[in-house]
């Protein structure tokens, strides 16, 4: 998936891979789309309510050798 | 307006605070207003780790130094084992790059939560303004908690 910023949080636990993607998207316009790396298996539950929660659009997370690649838009 | 949500932190371990500075920094990235309420134990958590902690008559002066604090000093609340079960435990976290008490409360005050001192306990104590660290927004009894907690859908004891 193409995104605009990518945001490396391999190596972070909860709750820093969602306190630095909102932070990170601050600095996107909206439409565009941010990839976040990360190790935690908790990605996969908190990406979606992070973004439910604060009106962004998860468009997917990639799963691959333990890693995930979450896919963010800005809408706010 | 944002949604708020208010934290009591009540107790003076280190795991009970890195359990209330996740969640209050996990909300304020999720753009809710943030509160903090130290009180009692909770205290312990942002005196200051440096100098004195000045205080009147002398069970106040025991209890103090026997109930010193700061974020370096916090024990576990389980297999603390006077300090070997922390020391492990630190070296666990340092390992898994797990945020320090002092790196979540930074990370908290960027975040933008509030944290708030309890009075009452302050003067039971014996604790001056002094005694806490500079991050502490201010200073209030529980009128200041439950005008915030009414408006909080989400309010926690830790």
């Amino acid at each position: 998936m193409k995104a605009d910023a990518t945001l490396d949080c391999i190596g972070l636990y909860c709750p820093m891979p969602i306190y630095n993607t909102a932070k990170k998207l601050k600095e996107l316009k909206p439409g565009q789309v941010l990839e976040v790396l990360a190790d935690d298996e908790g990605i996969k539950e908190d990406m979606p309510a992070w973004c439910r929660t604060t009106g962004n659009e998860l468009l997917g997370i990639e799963e691959e050798n333990g890693e995930y690649k979450a896919y963010v838009r800005k809408n706010k | 307006m944002a949604e708020k949500i208010t934290l009591v932190v009540f107790s003076g371990e280190m795991d009970k605070a890195m359990a209330a500075f996740n969640i209050a920094i996990g909300a304020a990235s999720m753009g809710m207003e943030v509160s903090m309420f130290f009180t009692f134990w909770g205290l312990n958590i942002i005196k200051k780790n440096e100098g004195l902690i000045k205080s009147r008559g002398l069970m106040r002066k025991m209890l103090n130094s026997m109930n010193r604090g700061g974020s370096k000093r916090l024990p576990l609340s389980r297999f603390h084992m006077a300090g070997l079960g922390k020391w492990m435990m630190g070296k666990l976290m340092r390992e898994a790059r797990f945020p320090s008490v002092d790196e979540l409360i930074a990370t908290a005050k960027e975040a933008g939560v509030k944290f708030i001192v309890c009075t009452n306990t302050m003067g039971v104590m014996g604790l001056s303004k002094e005694a806490f660290i500079p991050e502490v927004d201010s200073f209030g009894g529980v009128a200041a908690y439950l005008a915030e907690a009414k408006e909080g859908r989400v309010n926690l004891f830790v």
